[in-house]
């Protein structure tokens, strides 16, 4: 059988893909691409159809319409050639019941046929070892998603999809997570992630898709979309520091406001005001804040930005 | 079969590992075992009391032989107050009072336990009508010879064992198929499976390999315990039950799965199995034999598999009945495994997976 050729360097090609569920549009016309060696994020609110996009790919779901090809292959219906060169974290962790740690990455390398100490040496890469011996449902939210990611990885996969990793977790364990990831994505792997961590994605992700209402509104680098906007920074001092007045009259071009707590100077020209500020000692309480993927969601979507 | 041993290990360590499921299909079923083994023990009727009102010349003159045979089934004790003994036989402390007075013996009964002093009363007349035949001097012309069918043996725990096991067989596949199955599939274990080089043959084939080991693990420890502390004797096809316990736990199976099908939840999918598994239980004659119900209710459960294993291994391991007696069962249970395993896999939510 011959394949369609498709450029080496695209990992994952989705074309115009649609999926509906009774009358709702859970997927409803989605198109990507992802590169070999990227990190791409999948980015939406809960119900966005990121998961269903997710899903289609790994191909335990059938499009309605459209076209996907991951390595160049088609993943529905079940390719069993495709299954082994990718690996999966799931979104709810589904561990085997009353396994341990390594009892539960050993069953996974056996399934896909890997010997028993690449599993081992996975525990101590994502530092488990001195869990190996708990049972999964001992470990904490942390120590489990990592063990869930170490199952994913246990074949040594060209691409490792990964469905809201940081769900659940508290703050130190996401950053700790964050490493794990960066350091997956640094051996040339291509890491594909959903979130509804907008600072999750504009932190790891090379490019990042942003979903709404089964739709991609828009895709590209992090930084390159929030530029796009050409929003304002937001200078904020301490109020009291500098009569608003006086503010208003130095910045004409900015947007000044204050509240009981601070004065903000909204401007799209910071050195400058940041100069003007120094200059007249009036830097208490300083905190400048650019634009962020939340801006970009809010300005394409006309609401605020609720995960 | 790609990953068929490693998912049968998978399903092992979890099953033994899991106290509840070990407790509910090994420990539970043997407390079962030992208590009504231990309440059958004594075997038949208990002794019937007896009170003789002062002197009875026609039971203290009985020959030693004589007085052995009535005392297998009657205590008998002597009280001098008739008032006294009355009362104890209105209060159903004694099962009659007997007093003679001359040739004349009267028997003081209470109609409120007929088969107690049913027994007191032929005993009695028994006694009387060989006394009277011993004052006419005549050698008696007819006798009675009684000869039970079983073993004479043979305990009650031929008869229980077969059934309380059954019952232990039906539970632990039952339960154990519907857990892993909806758990698994609750879990996303099944969706992640179907990522991996496995194929979903290998995943059942896995679960009913270790449901088929653990029945035979059940079966060995429940004969060992019968065989060691009660007494059961297993007759000389007893092996012909093995297969019928295979066919049987693979109808198990199916049932679990059936009560799985449509469960959301394994808490739900254990009550749909207990709902199916203790009528089916008490109408199959695991506890205490149908043979005194009525009609109808033998009849009805016939549907069930549990009463199909349960005949089987009577005829088998007690009756010990050639290996093509149980020939019908074991088709009968295996017709069953694959009618249902058809409903339940039609009726599986496979689309949640």
């Amino acid at each position: 059988m011959q394949e369609p050729h498709e450029p080496a360097d695209r990992a994952i090609v989705v074309k115009d893909v649609r999926k509906r569920y009774g009358d709702t549009h859970a997927v409803d016309g989605v198109s990507l691409e992802v590169e070999t060696g990227e990190f791409f994020g999948i980015l939406g609110p809960n119900g966005a159809g990121k998961t269903t996009t997710l899903e289609m790919i790994e191909g335990l779901r059938e499009p309605d319409s459209g076209e996907i090809r991951v390595l160049g292959l088609s993943p529905w219906p079940r390719n069993p050639r495709l299954l082994p060169r990718f690996g999966v974290q799931m979104q709810v962790s589904s561990f085997f019941e009353r396994l341990t740690a390594r009892e539960q990455l050993r069953a996974f390398a056996s399934l896909y046929g890997v010997p028993q100490t690449v599993a081992d040496e996975l525990l101590e890469r994502f530092g488990l070892t001195e869990k190996a011996g708990n049972r999964v449902e001992q470990l904490s939210g942390g120590q489990a998603q990592r063990l869930s990611i170490a199952c994913a990885l246990v074949h040594d996969p060209d691409i490792v999809f990964l469905d809201e990793p940081t769900a659940g977790l508290d703050p130190q364990a996401r950053r700790n997570l964050w490493d794990v990831l960066r350091d997956i994505n640094g051996q040339g792997k291509t890491v594909v992630l959903t979130t509804h961590f907008l600072d999750e994605a504009e932190i790891l992700c090379d490019r990042v898709a942003i979903m709404d209402r089964g739709r991609i509104l828009e895709s590209g680098p992090p930084a390159e979309l929030v530029r796009g906007l050409g929003s304002a920074t937001r200078i904020a001092v301490r109020a009291g520091t500098l009569p608003v007045e006086e503010a208003a009259g130095l910045f004409p071009d900015a947007e000044v406001g204050e509240d009981e707590v601070s004065l903000t100077i909204a401007t799209k020209d910071p050195s400058g005001v940041l100069s003007v500020l120094a200059g007249k000692n009036a830097l208490t309480g300083l905190s400048v804040r650019g634009a962020t993927l939340e801006d970009v969601f809010l300005e394409l979507t006309g609401r605020e930005y609720r995960a | 079969m790609r990953g068929f041993p490693t998912l049968s290990r998978i399903m092992f360590l979890g099953f033994v590992r899991d106290r509840a499921a070990m407790f509910f299909t090994i420990l539970f079923p043997l407390i079962f075992l030992i208590i009504m083994g231990g309440l059958f023990q004594s075997g038949g009727a208990p002794q019937s009391r007896l009170i003789t009102i002062g002197a009875v010349p026609m039971i203290d003159l009985l020959p030693a032989q004589g007085r052995a045979e009535v005392d297998k089934v009657l205590q008998i004790s002597r009280l001098d107050d008739a008032e006294q003994a009355l009362t104890q036989v209105r209060n159903g402390d004694a099962a009659a009072a007997v007093q003679q007075r001359g040739d004349q013996v009267v028997m003081h009964f209470s109609a409120a336990d007929t088969t107690s002093s049913g027994i007191v009363r032929s005993v009695m007349e028994g006694i009387i009508q060989a006394a009277n035949l011993a004052t006419t001097g005549q050698p008696p012309r007819f006798s009675l010879t009684l000869n039970q069918v079983e073993n004479k043996a043979l305990p009650q725990i031929q008869y229980l064992t077969p059934g309380i096991l059954g019952w232990a067989i039906a539970t632990g596949a039952t339960f154990t198929a519907a857990s892993t199955l909806v758990l698994w599939r609750e879990k996303r274990i099944l969706r992640r499976l179907t990522l991996t080089p496995v194929r979903f043959p290998a995943v059942t084939g896995a679960r009913v390999l270790v449901s088929l080991g653990i029945a035979l693990a059940q079966t060995v420890i429940f004969l060992a315990v019968a065989v060691g502390f009660f007494g059961l004797k297993l007759a000389s096809h007893w092996w012909t039950s093995i297969p019928l316990i295979l066919a049987g736990t693979l109808a198990f199976l199916a049932i679990g799965l059936l009560a799985g099908a449509k469960a959301k939840s394994v808490e739900t999918a254990n009550a749909v199995s207990n709902l199916i598994v203790i009528p089916m239980a008490f109408l199959s004659g695991s506890f205490f034999p149908l043979s005194m119900a009525p009609q109808w209710l033998q009849n009805v459960a016939e549907v069930f598999p549990l009463r199909h294993l349960n005949t089987g291994m009577l005829d088998s391991l007690a009756r010990g009945l050639d290996p093509a007696a149980i020939l019908p069962e074991l088709g009968i249970l295996l017709g069953f495994a694959a009618v249902i395993t058809t409903l339940a896999v039609w009726l599986f939510r496979w689309n949640d997976i």
